[in-house]
């Protein structure tokens, strides 16, 4: 069977990058001594399918993964147990907070996720200063960016990939520097913004504070949905964020 | 300090490095009464992180009621910049504390590069780089670790130094400094706790003791005062089955090197290769029980979730019972998910591949050894017995066990080398690809020639070191020579680098003040190729009008004074003097845990033994060198007289 289990990447593990969490969880997983599925050939590995990668730096209230396990479903092992068996096993502050069994015939996280949203610091803002310019980003019918690509220049829309922005205040009095907070809902398809891209549309561009990713979406045939299948434990408060 | 570094850390490459976390961290909890260690490596977190011994002391500190100990590395230039910017201190690991919060920064020292990165992490701690220049309220800064044992090029910079094993020692220093720590640091305890310090055996003081010379010759080195020894002698744990660490070896969340399991079979190493210093200052061999090394191995693999484990020491493959151990691992491994077993040196011949294809069941690419000089002459010359045929049959093994490539080590600039040698490792590197083609389509060997460095505590302490342009000559020699061999390819290391590691490896006291001024001119992480910089330090050595040649190229008479005469690993100096002379003989010495005693020192000095696990020797002797063991038990009692040197004929 083929299990989906969702994360959260918080505090100073933020730090770490993509491939340093993907090598805890190959050895958390072994530690737990699931019986992880691996690949055929001369060094297998384990069939372990990571989501969007989350930049070095970045903290989220909802990271995934796909594991294969050699067992059917309804066997021994207890997926009820497994956040609380696995959270130990990894880095604090990574924390495993729901699991559910997925169709093998889904669609990678890689390929289904269509946009995620973002909980941005931007640091010597003000709410009223930063909603005025998101307000003019937003006005804007096109957000061309010019980047490299093989030795090319290559210019691109933005605009298409902000699907939402709004400012939600003062940054909270933890923050390591005191700003402004935006959230945006950002596409990861066809093309992918990024925080750091968003960010450097502004005019004048702004700093990137502390950047929380707080939901994957799956949009397809209309609707819209969390990577989990129904049944696992929601992840969006009710009436929040939910587009 | 957290706060003020978190913002930092979104700035820097690979922040992962500074925040600790890591599997096996320690949860310290500092207190007043508890003498707090900063325990430091000088060089990067990828690079210091796996260090076994900074480990162990990590975990036996903080299993003391008395101390707690955390640790910190060598911040990258990119945050030292952020760091000095703001007026921020060196920062403990594991949970962000200043330096200023310790009572003692000790740092690991294996590598003679690293120094400059010593000086500059006391800077960043806060402390005056210079000892002389401290006060009661700065921590305390020791070094430990394989380079101390000639620390006299950073003796300005070091409160104390540790020789030896530290396993037990750091329970008596802490003692000592909890109870300075007590009293109030009062103005003048400084003096005071050192020369208390200076008491306990493996301790060495260098504020202690003052240099004399005579002209450029230094005369002695010698306390200044009646109850500090004349000479320190080094610690030593006599079984390491009484130390099992480390028990929680630290599980790293970001990538670093050796990132496996290590679990240490034995240290010490009585092969006697007259160029290796680890194997002679880690004398006598104490091994550890096969049911401790297993159990180690279990336990380890199960808590960390590692899928390999390296048996280390400094010669493993030497492991009395070897073969049952790693058939046992081996066993226990067999079922669950895969596990590899690595053996970080394999022994030359067909015996070690033998060991090495029980082990790496998947993944044979590349298999490494180490003959070390290209004639069976040079090898008498350096004690390393290993006949070309050892050589062609582990080769030949490898490759038909399924290994594609194969690296052979080689040191270049040994004692009586001629282009003979030198060209010798053209020919059997030409071999081995001749015996791979019986095996593979495209056999690959790698040389990879290291300059060669004398050390202290070694035979070849008395050796002048090979130039730059002699080593160059050397090395291009050999590139000429095998220019035209498809599947030989020769690597080097920068002969420049090397030069500057024998200039600190046997220099005195006056090489302080150009370590300091390398330093202020920026020249850190010196053991990194991409920073290391020749000119900063031949410029620092003629603005103190020292002559670089004179310390990396003299050949040292007998009865000159060495710079480390004051310290003792327990080698009889005439020992080491006759086993130079029997090298510039060509006359080997076999091992001498399974042949009788040559009193070296290191057994009889201090009153220990050798500890074997087994009393089965490995098969086809010590590193293959074809000593006839078989009627022999084995020798842990020792003999009052000494031996005379045993020829290459009996050897063979």
């Amino acid at each position: 069977m083929r299990i989906r289990l969702r994360y959260r990447k918080l505090g100073k593990v933020r730090f770490t990058s993509h491939r340093d969490i993907a090598r805890c969880w190959e050895r958390a997983l072994r530690r737990a001594e699931l019986p992880v599925a691996s690949t055929e050939g001369f060094s297998p590995r384990p069939k372990v399918h990571f989501g969007l990668a989350l930049s070095t730096g970045h903290e989220s209230l909802g990271e995934y993964l796909d594991v294969d396990l050699t067992e059917p479903e309804g066997s021994s092992v207890d997926l009820g147990a497994l956040p609380e068996r696995l959270s130990p096993l990894l880095p604090p502050g990574i924390d495993v907070e729901a699991v559910a069994v997925i169709d093998r015939s889904e669609d990678s996280l890689q390929e289904a996720v269509t946009s995620c949203s973002w909980v941005i610091e931007v640091p010597g803002s003000s709410p009223e200063a930063l909603t005025a310019a998101a307000d003019a980003l937003l006005a804007a019918t096109e957000l061309p960016v010019v980047r490299e690509r093989k030795g090319k220049k290559v210019s691109d829309d933005l605009r298409p990939g902000i699907l939402e922005l709004s400012v939600i205040g003062a940054t909270p009095p933890d923050a390591p520097e005191q700003g402004a907070v935006l959230e945006a809902r950002l596409a990861t398809q066809p093309r992918s913004v990024r925080p750091a891209e968003l960010l450097a549309a502004f005019d004048p561009p702004l700093t990137e504070g502390r950047v929380r990713r707080t939901h994957q979406w799956i949009t397809s045939d209309g609707a819209t949905r969390e990577p989990l299948s129904p049944g696992a434990p929601s992840l969006a408060p009710a009436g929040a964020g939910a587009p | 300090m957290w706060p003020q570094l978190e913002p930092l850390l979104g700035k820097v490459a690979k922040p992962a490095r500074y925040i600790g976390l890591e599997d096996g961290a320690q949860r310290p909890h500092h207190s007043p009464e508890k003498v707090a260690w900063l325990l430091a490596y000088p060089d990067t977190y990828e690079i210091g992180l796996p260090n076994q011994g900074l480990q162990i002391l990590y975990e036996i500190l903080n299993e003391r009621p008395d101390a707690v100990a955390e640790r910190t590395y060598a911040p990258w230039g990119d945050l030292e910049e952020l760091l000095r910017a703001r007026d921020l201190p060196l920062f403990s690991l594991d949970t962000h504390r200043p330096a200023s919060d310790f009572d003692v920064l000790g740092f690991n020292l294996s590598a003679e590069l690293t120094y400059t990165n010593l000086l500059n992490m006391v800077d960043l701690a806060g402390v005056p780089v210079r000892a002389a220049d401290r006060r009661p309220e700065h921590l305390l800064v020791a070094a430990g670790g394989h380079c101390t044992y000639n620390p006299e090029p950073i003796a300005d910079f070091l409160d104390f130094v540790v020789l030896g094993d530290g396993e037990e020692i750091v329970a008596e220093i802490t003692e000592v400094i909890g109870a300075w720590k007590a009293s109030g640091r009062s103005e003048g305890s400084r003096e005071h706790v050192l020369r208390e310090l200076s008491h306990i055996t493996g301790v060495y003081v260098p504020s202690m003791y003052e240099c004399t010379y005579e002209g450029p010759f230094l005369v002695a080195t010698s306390p200044r005062y009646p109850d500090v020894p004349a000479q320190v002698e080094k610690r030593t744990v006599p079984d390491l089955a009484d130390f099992p660490y480390p028990r929680n070896q630290l599980v790293p969340i970001t990538e670093v090197v050796h990132d496996r399991l290590n679990v240490e079979v034995f240290r010490g190493c009585t092969r006697g290769c007259r160029f290796c210093q680890a194997g002679m200052i880690t004398r006598p061999v104490r091994e550890r029980p096969a049911e401790q090394v297993r159990t180690m191995v279990a336990d380890g693999l199960k808590r960390t979730g590692y899928d390999e484990v390296a048996l280390t020491s400094l010669s493993t493959a030497d492991y009395s019972g070897i073969e049952s151990l790693v058939g046992d691992i081996v066993k226990s491994t067999d079922q669950g998910p895969p596990v590899s077993v690595s053996l970080p040196s394999l022994r030359v011949d067909a015996f070690g591949v033998g060991i090495a294809t029980q082990l790496q069941k998947a993944r044979r690419t590349g298999l490494t050894f180490a003959p070390e000089a290209g004639t069976w002459r040079m090898r008498q010359v350096i004690n390393k017995l290993i006949r070309e045929e050892d050589l062609y049959s582990a080769v030949d093994a490898a490759y038909a066990n399924g290994w594609r490539r194969v690296k052979l080590y080689f040191l270049t600039g040994l004692p009586t080398e001629t282009d003979e040698d030198t060209l010798g490792i053209g020919e059997l590197a030409r071999n081995c690809v001749e015996l791979g083609k019986g095996h593979t389509k495209s056999p690959s060997v790698t040389v990879s020639l290291g300059g060669f460095v004398p050390k202290p505590f070694t035979p070849f302490q008395w050796f002048g070191q090979n130039t730059v342009e002699e080593l160059r000559r050397k090395i291009n020699l050999l590139r000429d020579d095998t220019r035209r061999n498809h599947g030989v390819n020769v690597k080097w290391h920068d002969p420049k680098a090397t030069h500057v590691e024998g200039l600190m490896s046997r220099g005195d006291r006056r090489l302080g003040p150009v370590i300091e001024e390398v330093w202020r001119r920026g020249g850190t992480f010196q053991e990194w190729s991409e920073k290391f910089d020749l000119a900063l330090w031949q410029e620092a050595m003629a603005n103190h009008g020292l002559d670089l040649d004179w310390y990396v190229h003299r050949h040292r008479t007998e009865d000159e004074v060495l710079p480390w005469d004051h310290l003792s690993a327990g080698l009889h100096k005439d020992f080491l003097w006759q086993d130079w002379r029997d090298a510039l003989a060509e006359v080997g010495l076999p091992d001498c845990r399974w042949t009788p005693c040559y009193d070296c020192g290191a057994c009889t000095g201090y009153s220990i033994e050798h500890i074997v696990a087994s009393a089965t020797p490995p098969a086809g002797g010590s590193q293959g060198t074809g000593q006839d063991l078989s009627s022999s038990s084995v020798p842990v009692s020792l003999l009052a007289r000494k031996p005379e040197p045993v020829g290459p004929a009996a050897v063979r």
